[in-house]
């Protein structure tokens, strides 16, 4: 337990969790950084900020967001109980608003004019144009081209939110350009714009700052559980791809006897080398910001990623998360874009929830684990988002034309 | 004392200011590079800075990330290039400065990055990514060995910094014109002129400028207040797009400063 409350306290003040975080960035950016880790410092203690994003999150967001109790797949799968977490049901569709709008709200404080961005799956572009749109602020979006054309709806809503989308056509095209790209901008443009990082990944202080706007997920599962069941679960499930639902999740379980398992993405399978999977491939690296866990050549460079999930298409992983594994605390798994695919549908089927290719993942996870476990057993997923947004996508996978 | 020490006091014996030409190796292959080397020497450089090639250069614009993808796909690594520096010893001595990001170092391994490169002849490093803060082990390490720690000092660097980037650094200061990437356009408003003077009476060596610069013109104006002119972009697009005229171009920028 000692070593458990030695987490709550990470990161250090090097923004460090264990040996991974830190604070790698061009010098044009190191005060930015000061700034930002001040200007949190100050909010997280400021009563009539807190009370404004909890109002938001009451009025605007729609939280809590519930727990539901998912009969038919439980009784379909034919083992332990299964929770989700309906963070689908989150204004905009995913967790991703938690994040977003905390930190447009922090950036009004701060006197910034302007929101950038990058986005995989759209999902936190659109988060993002959405907290710009609601506190006022300029917004402008990154996302890989080859994004782009898997996530056409959401372009389309960043667009209609007032945000600018630019679209990146350089190296992979995907979530690590555009990530290389907002930097970029902000490297430009630092003084008058705050680039809402939108996982727990980059330098600190932003993993730290992404995962405190995240764990309101695991307090309201915590309450809901409690009172449905009068007790904890034995189970968290979440996909993983920067992390900023699973840290959300898990944060407030650290202490408690309850396993957690973090799901990354498997593509096409670890030894076809077209895969997310950073701990089954990958090693430690710097990269965007920080120390962590990276799929890397032998000579540092970055390799190509590939998820049927675009927001889980990533090369690295927040470092609290190697974090959390080399203490043993959070277990770390895969589900193949096939697993995920099924599930995708299972899920449809049987509870009439389109979940995101993301969340897919970890539902996944809970198809196998829930089979091999008691029924008095009790597994809570995050359903970190709903599948709108994959639709299109995965009716051009099963080569359906809509 | 190493090369690029004993270049800033000889050029400051000749009231000259340094010309610090960025090129990146690989690009397209490094057999050109040493063309490349032995160019930029033949017109006038006093410090060559030689670009290892990274997939995700985040401190740079188009220009030089297109010139790394090139390199990449030559198969050119931080390992290939340290042992052509070695190679390209036999025909110059002029002194070298790798630019790299931090995680090919970190993969290699510090310290043996730092022999290799010593070994090998090269004088100094400059790593957009590794702040001061997160190099005190390879600061100390590198400066153990002599080569030279080269940081960048920002147009957003608070004062504190400055004092603190100034005294870790070592060969000179890497002073980054402006907020933005490589290869932007220069502007050289008031702000920059008294924050630069400010860089030069805090550091005890010498501050040279780098971003942005594309034109002879723009050399000139900054070889007034700085000691010493860094230019990659504007070298490596014409080197790629225009070889035939990159003579000429490099020596009009020579002149310059």
């Amino acid at each position: 337990m000692q070593k458990i409350k030695i987490i709550r306290k990470l990161p250090d003040k090097n923004g460090y969790f264990g040996q991974y975080g830190g604070r790698f960035i061009p010098e044009t950016l190191m005060p930015a950084l000061q700034e930002l880790e001040e200007a949190y410092s100050k909010t997280k203690k400021d009563i009539s900020f807190q009370n404004e994003l909890k109002h938001l999150q009451e009025t605007y967001i729609g939280r809590p967001t519930p727990l539901y109790f998912a009969k038919r797949l439980t009784r379909h799968l034919g083992g332990a109980k299964i929770y989700l977490k309906r963070e689908d049901l989150a204004h905009t569709g995913a967790h991703k608003i938690n994040n977003a709008l905390g930190q447009a709200l922090l950036a009004k404080k701060m006197g910034k004019k302007r929101l950038i961005a990058e986005t995989g799956a759209g999902q936190h572009g659109v988060a993002t144009a959405t907290g710009a749109a609601l506190v006022g602020l300029e917004c402008e979006i990154y996302m890989g081209s080859e994004d782009v054309q898997r996530q056409s709806l959401n372009v389309f809503r960043m667009k209609l939110l007032g945000a600018n989308v630019n679209e990146v056509n350089i190296g992979s095209k995907t979530l690590k350009d555009a990530i290389n790209e907002a930097l970029r901008d902000w490297t430009t443009n630092v003084r008058n714009t705050h680039y809402v990082m939108g996982t727990v990944f980059g330098p600190h202080p932003f993993p730290m700052l992404v995962r405190d706007f995240q764990s309101v997920i695991g307090r309201e599962a915590k309450k809901q559980i409690l009172k449905i069941e009068g007790k904890l679960p034995d189970y968290l499930i979440a996909c993983v791809g920067g992390g900023s639902n699973a840290m959300g999740l898990f944060y407030e379980f650290l202490y408690d006897n309850v396993k957690m398992i973090g799901v990354e993405a498997g593509g096409k399978g670890i030894e076809s080398g077209e895969h997310a999977a950073r701990f089954a491939g990958g090693s430690i690296g710097v990269f965007q910001g920080c120390k962590s866990y990276l799929l890397q050549d032998d000579n540092g460079n970055v390799l190509g990623t590939h998820s049927v999930s675009a927001g889980l298409d990533y090369a690295s992983i927040g470092p609290e998360h190697p974090y959390l594994r080399d203490i043993k605390r959070v277990q770390y798994t895969y589900a193949t874009d096939k697993e995920a695919l099924s599930a995708f549908e299972l899920l449809s089927k049987t509870e009439g929830i389109i979940p995101a290719l993301e969340s897919a993942h970890a539902i996944a996870e809970a198809v196998k684990l829930a089979q091999s476990l008691p029924k008095h057993k009790i597994i809570i997923v995050n359903l970190s988002g709903r599948g709108d947004k994959d639709v299109q996508q995965v009716a051009r996978i099963k080569g359906i034309e809509l | 004392m190493n090369k690029i020490e004993t270049t800033f006091k000889r050029l400051k014996a000749e009231n000259k200011k340094a010309f610090i030409p960025y090129i990146m190796a690989g690009d397209p292959d490094l057999e050109k590079t040493i063309e490349h080397v032995m160019l930029l020497t033949e017109c006038g450089a006093d410090i060559i800075e030689l670009g290892v090639p990274f997939s995700d250069p985040l401190a740079d614009g188009p220009t030089i990330q297109r010139a790394a993808e090139r390199a990449l796909k030559a198969g050119v690594t931080l390992r290939r290039i340290i042992q052509f520096v070695k190679n390209i010893r036999q025909y110059t001595q002029i002194p070298i400065v790798l630019m790299t990001y931090y995680n090919p170092v970190f993969k290699y391994g510090e310290l043996p990055f730092i022999k290799d490169s010593v070994a090998a002849g090269i004088d100094g490093v400059i790593i957009p990514d590794l702040p001061p803060e997160e190099g005190i082990d390879f600061i100390k390490l590198a400066q153990d060995a002599d080569l030279s720690t080269i940081f960048l000092v920002a147009p957003t660097s608070t004062r504190e910094r400055i004092k603190y980037i100034t005294s870790v650094s070592s060969g000179f200061i890497y002073y980054v014109s402006m907020t933005g990437i490589t290869g932007s356009k220069l502007d050289m408003d008031r702000t920059f002129k008294s924050h630069i003077a400010h860089v030069k009476k805090v550091a005890d060596k010498p501050v040279a400028v780098g971003f942005g610069v594309s034109t002879p013109e723009d050399a000139k104006t900054i070889a007034q207040i700085a000691d010493g002119v860094i230019i990659g972009s504007a070298i490596v697009k014409r080197l790629y797009e225009h070889p035939l005229s990159a003579k000429d171009f490099i020596k009009k920028l020579r002149e310059a400063i």
